[in-house]
């Protein structure tokens, strides 16, 4: 990739502002679309989602995917340094293997196996968004650790720098662009999992999705999808920027 | 990252392998204090944990107490050279998988004899736990062993082919599992090819679109800024949000032409499945193709050129050619990313393993949900290991 240049930098600033404001409109002014749903679909009747407020869900959808992924990057970014420590270097063939077939599930089957487990609703949901969440995570901290130049690392222990400081000052930060990148997977994983929640009982954007399918409420569909939609493209837009203020110099950002 | 370091660590230490040591840990834990299986008086009610050792007989018992105890020599390496302990963990874990579905199925077909015949006999957390365990000693044992891809092709069909035989011999036809598996079992073969044909209905339009559009990206550098970050929305939206979406437009479209919703074209079913399947499915076909292009050496290119060949010869002999494990392991990609979408699809009338899933989260029954869940999964990885194998095959001679 060439280096991005200024002026292509800035629309998608621009993007993310405007779908951001759009964002944050239509969840709390969606009741006010109510006449043109009405308009739309004339024979549907409530032509609007009204069992809980789109502002309620959407904060419950967020909270849901905040709190899963700050587990699995706690975890997980905690998993990939112990695999590349000299203690856990031995379990670090295992754990790349796992989080690699671990990703080949489905992430709604492995919810559908974790909830009855655990019983139905918000927490069942959330251990199984920590487990689908983690192995992005873990994958790319081994990854970004991986890429540090040994004559780098050498460069610092011959300064005389202890094996803390050359992982807060010298790793963590070379490693960070692909960390961030991983975390950036998994969150946006998590967003679309979370809406297939609805169906094992979590509340959600995906619940009137979900409720328009069974009753065969289009404008529902459309109210959900919408919201859910939005929050996934901004949420992976502010990724982008976040990646990008991480890279030195040289982006190595596919694209 | 492997095999160099790991063989050497741990040569003088009393824990050779850690990794061994924390499977068994693990194991034994599970087989302690979690249930091996439940008991339940019919398909509806909660069941009755069943340990371990309650489930087994003297024979079963002694077996796996003798696989353990290998288990644990090997990981020690002690009495036993490196290479040894690697055949002899390799061997033992595979038994010891074998022995616990054996006993599981052989505990339901014993209790069930004197119980009511609607009683069911489910598996338990610790059996999932040994299986697990024994499933993961085997991969790391792989790994540490670096064995090749016969060796590793060979073991893997050697448990499925005898976890295959042990299911098709009818061993498990009391577990609660196959029951459910009874009731439903001409449908799940329709849903199973129904699951399969969406996912091959939407990797042919993918590849036939992505491929050129791949070429387009590699071709022209100002479409392809805008070509990715479209295709990456679609990537992005969840994707029970897009099969959503796209109900609404096709539905106006069918009720508008009725000779569409004739030709299957509405709002609910296999159409919109099949779109958003596709939309997922072009990021990863058209950044492998460009990315695949685009790692053909210019000299390669400029050679076949010199040569005299047009630039139709070049693409199809020299850069397609050059291009392919690449663009593979994009095919890899999809197939394993539509094999899981699918599911989903279930939501929207289509059919597939997903309709198990949601049917079974529906009626609580657990069963069901897993009959949906595992053979996706098994579907998955196996689709995986085999266009693995597809993207090492293609690798161009020079360059195995």
């Amino acid at each position: 990739m060439t280096p991005r240049t200024m002026p292509r930098l800035a629309p998608r600033s621009v993007l993310l502002i405007v779908l951001g404001v759009l964002l944050v409109a239509l969840v709390v002014g969606m009741e006010q679309l109510a006449p043109l749903f009405r308009a739309w679909f004339p024979d549907q009747n409530p032509a609007m989602y009204e069992r809980e407020s789109f502002l309620n869900l959407t904060l419950a959808h967020v909270a849901l995917v905040l709190v899963s992924s700050l587990i699995s990057v706690g975890v997980g970014v905690g998993a990939g340094l112990f695999v590349t420590r000299p203690a856990g270097r031995e379990f670090a063939p295992l754990v790349s293997t796992l989080a690699a077939i671990g990703q080949t599930f489905p992430p709604a089957a492995v919810l559908a196996i974790v909830v009855p487990l655990a019983g139905f609703g918000f927490v069942p949901t959330l251990v199984a968004l920590i487990l689908y969440g983690l192995l992005p995570v873990v994958q790319n901290t081994v990854a970004g650790l991986g890429t540090v130049p040994p004559q780098t690392l050498e460069a610092a222990r011959g300064n005389g720098m202890s094996a803390w400081q050359i992982l807060w000052h010298i790793e963590l930060p070379l490693a960070m662009r692909v960390i961030v990148a991983g975390v950036r997977v998994s969150v946006i994983i998590n967003i679309g999992t979370a809406t297939i929640g609805s169906t094992v009982g979590a509340t959600t954007l995906g619940t009137p999705i979900i409720a328009g399918l069974v009753g065969n409420n289009l404008p529902y569909v459309i109210q959900g999808a919408l919201l859910v939609g939005l929050l996934a493209i901004v949420t992976d837009l502010a990724f982008e920027r976040l990646e990008r203020r991480f890279s030195f110099g040289a982006s190595g950002a596919t694209p | 990252m492997t095999s160099p370091a790991v063989s050497t660590v741990g040569a003088g230490r009393v824990l050779a392998n850690r990794v061994l040591v924390t499977l068994l840990i693990a194991g034994l834990a599970a087989a302690w204090l979690l249930p091996f299986a439940s008991m339940s008086p019919n398909r509806l009610a909660s069941g009755q944990s069943v340990a371990l050792g309650g489930a087994l007989t003297m024979w079963q018992a002694a077996g796996m107490l003798v696989l353990t105890v290998m288990l644990g020599l090997a990981a020690l390496q002690r009495p036993l050279s490196r290479r040894l302990a690697h055949g002899v963990t390799l061997t033992a874990s595979l038994a010891l998988l074998l022995i616990t579905l054996y006993a599981l199925g052989d505990y339901a077909q014993r209790t069930l004899v004197e119980r009511s015949p609607s009683a069911r006999v489910s598996q338990g957390a610790a059996f999932w736990v040994i299986v697990f365990c024994c499933a993961l000693a085997a991969i790391d044992t792989l790994q540490r062993h670096a064995s090749g891809w016969i060796t590793r092709l060979g073991y893997a069909a050697l448990a499925g082919g005898a976890v295959a035989f042990l299911l098709a011999s009818g061993h498990f036809r009391d577990l609660s599992i196959m029951r459910e598996y009874a009731n439903i079992r001409d449908t799940f073969s329709d849903q199973l090819l129904t699951h399969l044909g969406l996912v091959g209905a939407a990797l042919g339009p993918a590849l036939a679109i992505g491929v050129p559009l791949g070429l387009l990206a590699h071709r022209r550098a100002r479409v392809r800024g805008t070509l990715f970050s479209v295709l990456n929305v679609f990537q992005t939206i969840p994707s029970i949000a897009l099969f959503a979406l796209l109900v609404a437009p096709l539905s106006a479209l069918g009720n508008a032409f009725p000779f569409l919703a004739e030709l299957g074209i509405k709002g609910i079913g296999a159409a919109p499945a099949i779109i958003a399947l596709v939309m997922y499915a072009l990021l990863p076909v058209v950044r492998n193709t460009y990315s695949g292009l685009k790692g053909v050496p210019p000299a390669t290119v400029e050679a076949a050129r010199g040569m005299g060949m047009t630039q139709r010869q070049v693409l199809w002999r020299v850069e397609i050619p050059l291009a392919l494990p690449v663009m593979l392991s994009g095919l890899r990609i999809v197939t394993v990313q539509a094999i899981g979408l699918t599911v989903v699809a279930a939501l929207i009338g289509a059919g597939g393993l997903g309709a198990f899933i949601f049917q079974g989260l529906g009626q609580y029954a657990i069963d069901l949900v897993l009959l949906g869940a595992i053979p996706t999964i098994v579907l998955a990885v196996i689709a995986d290991f085999m266009l693995q194998m597809l993207v090492a095959l293609s690798q161009p001679a020079g360059t195995r």
